[in-house]
């Protein structure tokens, strides 16, 4: 069966500075997929090569079609991505958030509200508050939400642990193994936190230096001489 | 000394001689001549002290105009009561300087946006204020004040001046002034940047955060440049009213402080070394535009297209070549594909 | 009492024109971060393009009209080519630029218009005679532009609040990436708000052109200084400020001309000083304005 998302050999450049240098990667259709690395190895760069923030060669297919190349047709597409610092609109309230999660939605807009709010129960007590003033976890959450509300087939997440206690990262984690599991969401996560990624997942790359280096079940990986002293600390 | 630093010397030095050189031909040349050559150097003067206060401190300014009108009736008043017109002039600079400074002072407390609306109202509202009754006492409200004929200016306005000898023209006279005193307080304002205090106004137009941290009392360094600019501002005024031999509140309309600041831009903001350029450029435009049409409105349509392809070409050179580092996320968000 | 109250009205309605001015600067600023010094200058290219459409024998409504929707392309077309590239740079870019097509459409209008003043050939929009309500004289054109501001702002107003439409014009206006994550096609959204800007700045040179013929190429000047205080006062991120702004600032400058006469303070002279004065002492004191939204930012 093709994957839901294919990257073949993908490069990408900021101004003179080569970020990507040929990533191939796919994800499968109801796959939980992570990509790990230290920094600077290119995870994030790979997520916006994907949603076309930045400026790629190589190609890029989902639902087995070439991917437009601008930010706001990926996400017509169907992909949904949850950037680094969370991408949030501060200065709106939580409703506003997710109204515009829900942009490319027409109409049953209700019925997304009432499934994210099954997920996240505080959304909907918190509707008018500025979302400039949740905590940490809370944006994040709100953030997760938000690219809900437009039902994605893919849901891309960078970094979703950055700066979150461990309770919280716990709890973020479990919704969306339920999001795979139940609704059969595809997520391609990117994640410092080796374990936590391997844990969950089903398959993972190891990005070093703008490329590929290992990749495979995460079962397997999680075993790996290398990963473990480079990534998992023993 | 490198090679690199020699190379500048010499290139300064040629253009000082050249600009020198020009400057006592130009009046010979009858495109140009004496009316017009002095009005450049009041340009000339006004756009460096705009210069100081925009360009190298990054305080956008839109009211050059309206300190040149403060400095303008100084002399005005000064001469109409008595006061020989050359002493006139730095009385017009301090005291066109301290409003600047009385400006600079709520300045602190705006951003450049914020500044530039304000500025941009008094620029405009100045005419007004001028001829503002309760004023009148000073400025003589809406009436013009008229040095023609005073015995303390130049050869009354009209006759022939003794300069160091010679005998010339009150129109030569007045165009050799106003050069020397353009020649003079350029190169202050030069070596003045060149030290420590130009170091440190560039510091705060960079990052005010460094600039603090690294010991430089940024209050200080902005309210001085924006006295230091009025007080160049006032020296043009002066200088204006002294050319033409009057003052009323259309001599300093807000179209100057605008034109001021298209000299500047043209100039390079944060560069002294193309402000006679800018100076030229704003002065004489309106006579070579006649050539594409007779109508009133062809200098300033060229006027602002100069300045919009200006933005849109040369972005890093509004902000006087600096190198505003943005923060890291603006970068990546401005990032386009 | 019915002095005052007449010029209370009298002074709502040149307040509608400084409210709709003002409304643009804020619209623009709000999606693109950017201070349209040139608002006024574009309303009176505008109503120029009005006066020629009605010289040629367009009806006054007719040109109305069209005057807007030719103002809502124009808007669209200058921030997509030349606005664009000045967005999210430095303060002074976007300032120099504005302040240069002041100076362009300034200049333009005179050019292709010359500055001879001329009316507007032969229709007014509101008839010129007055409603008697209980010994208060209202012209029914001050009525007309306050009541058509009004109508135009509870538009806006709904817009901006319960679309789809308005919501995205704000998101794109707070931040561009997000909103185009979320599949806003932002660059339309930036063009949007110069376009509805020019589309509001046309109807306030027209009534200005109306309310104090005849029509000159110089007319929005001052109307330009009291749109950014009125815009000040309210706040340069609020809407309803700034047209709550606009009305008061009307209301108190006729004031003060009407009663100078008593105070002979020459008021009447210094109106443009004192807006000044305002946008000032605002600034200083409350810099986001009467209705300015603090906006709280975790760090």
């Amino acid at each position: 069966m093709a994957p839901l998302l294919d990257l073949e050999d993908v490069h990408a450049r900021y101004g003179s500075v080569q970020a990507l240098g040929g990533v191939s990667l796919s994800v499968g259709e109801g796959e939980v997929v992570a990509v790990l690395g230290g920094n600077g190895a290119g995870k994030t760069t790979t997520l916006r090569a994907i949603s076309g923030l930045v400026t790629t060669s190589g190609r890029v297919r989902f639902a087995g079609e070439r991917l437009p190349r601008a930010p706001e047709g990926v996400a017509r597409a169907g992909i949904a991505h949850v950037p680094e610092g969370r991408g949030i609109f501060e200065e709106l309230s939580v409703d506003e958030n997710l109204r515009l999660g829900a942009y490319l939605r027409r109409g049953g807009f209700a019925e997304s509200y009432e499934r994210v709010c099954g997920h996240f129960p505080w959304l909907e007590r918190r509707g008018a508050q500025q979302a400039g003033t949740l905590s940490g976890g809370e944006q994040q959450m709100l953030a997760i939400a938000r690219a809900l509300m437009s039902r994605p087939r893919l849901l891309m997440l960078d970094e979703p642990s950055l700066g979150l206690a461990p309770i919280v990262v716990r709890e973020i984690f479990r919704i969306l193994g339920d999001l795979n599991e139940n609704e059969g969401l595809s997520i391609l996560v990117v994640e410092q936190n080796a374990t936590l990624a391997l844990r969950s997942s089903s398959r993972a790359y190891v990005l070093e230096v703008g490329q590929v280096a290992l990749e495979g079940p995460s079962s397997e990986l999680a075993e790996n001489e290398s990963v473990r002293k480079s990534y998992l600390g023993y | 000394m490198s090679r690199l630093a020699v190379a500048r010397a010499i290139a300064a030095a040629l253009a000082l001689a050249a600009s020198i050189a020009f400057i006592l031909v130009a009046p010979h040349w009858d495109k140009v001549g004496d009316i017009k050559g002095a009005q450049m150097g009041t340009y000339f003067i006004a756009i460096v002290g705009l210069n100081i206060v925009t360009g190298y401190t990054g305080q956008i300014s839109l009211a050059q105009g309206a300190f040149m009108a403060i400095g303008g009736y100084t002399t005005a008043f000064l001469v109409t009561h008595g006061v020989r017109d050359l002493w006139t002039i730095p009385v017009a600079a301090l005291v066109a300087g301290a409003f600047g400074f009385l400006l600079g002072i709520p300045a602190l407390r705006l951003s450049g946006l914020y500044l530039a609306l304000v500025t941009f109202g008094l620029a405009v509202a100045m005419p007004d204020l001028i001829a503002w009754d309760k004023l009148s006492s000073v400025t003589k409200g809406g009436q013009s004040i008229q040095l023609f004929g005073s015995k303390h200016l130049l050869g009354q306005g009209f006759n022939s001046v003794t300069v160091l000898g010679h005998s010339t023209s009150f129109n030569r006279a007045v165009y050799y002034l106003t050069w020397a005193i353009a020649l003079v307080l350029f190169v202050v304002a030069w070596l003045f940047l060149r030290g420590r205090p130009g170091r440190a106004f560039r510091a705060v137009r960079d990052s005010e955060i460094a600039a603090a941290s690294s010991g430089v009392h940024i209050a200080a360094y902005k309210t001085l440049a924006f006295a230091i600019g009025a007080a160049y501002a006032g020296v043009a005024g002066s200088l204006l009213v002294i050319a033409v031999a009057f003052a009323d509140p259309q001599s300093f309309p807000a179209k100057l402080s605008l034109t001021i600041l298209v000299g500047a831009v043209i100039a390079g903001l944060g560069s002294m070394w193309g402000v006679l350029l800018g100076a030229a450029f704003v002065e004489f435009l309106p006579v070579v535009s006649v050539h594409v049409s007779k109508s009133q409105g062809v200098p300033d349509a060229i006027y602002g297209a100069a300045l919009i392809l200006i933005v849109l070409l040369l972005p890093a050179g509004i902000a006087g070549g600096l190198k505003r580092a943005a923060s890291p996320l603006t970068t990546r968000l401005y990032t386009r594909s | 009492m019915t002095e005052l109250l007449q010029q209370i009205v009298a002074g709502l309605s040149s307040g509608s024109i400084y409210a709709l001015l003002a409304l643009g600067i804020v619209i623009i600023y709000r999606s693109t971060g950017v201070v349209n010094f040139a608002q006024g200058e574009m309303a009176t290219f505008t109503t120029f393009i009005a006066w020629t459409l009605v010289d040629h024998g367009v009806g006054y409504w007719g040109a109305f009209g069209l005057t807007i929707l030719i103002a809502l392309v124009g808007g669209i077309a200058l921030e997509r080519i030349v606005v664009r590239p000045v967005e999210g740079k430095p303060v002074i870019n976007g300032v120099i630029l504005t302040i240069g097509l002041f100076i362009l459409f300034g200049g333009l209008s005179n050019w292709i218009w010359k500055a001879e003043v001329r009316s507007f050939p032969p229709s007014r929009p509101f008839p010129t005679s007055a409603w008697n309500l209980g010994g208060v004289a209202v012209s029914k054109q001050d009525a007309g532009i306050l009541a058509v501001t009004l109508v135009l702002m509870v538009l806006l107003w709904l817009l901006f609040r319960y679309t789809k439409l308005g919501l995205a014009l704000s998101a794109s206006a707070l931040s561009p990436t997000a909103s185009r994550l979320v599949g806003i096609r932002v660059g339309w959204m930036l063009g949007l708000g110069w376009g509805l800007a020019a589309a509001i700045g046309a109807v306030a040179g027209l009534f200005t052109a109306a309310a104090a013929p005849p029509l000159d190429p110089n007319m929005m000047r001052p109307v330009l200084i009291y749109a950014f205080a009125a815009a000040v006062v309210g706040g340069l991120e609020s809407p309803i400020g700034a047209v709550v702004g606009g009305l008061l600032i009307g209301v108190v400058l006729n004031l003060i001309s009407t009663y100078d006469t008593h105070l002979h303070l020459d008021l009447d002279r210094v109106r443009l000083p004192i807006a000044l004065a305002l946008i000032l002492l605002v600034l200083l004191a409350r810099p986001t304005g009467l209705f300015g939204k603090q906006v709280v930012r975790r760090v």
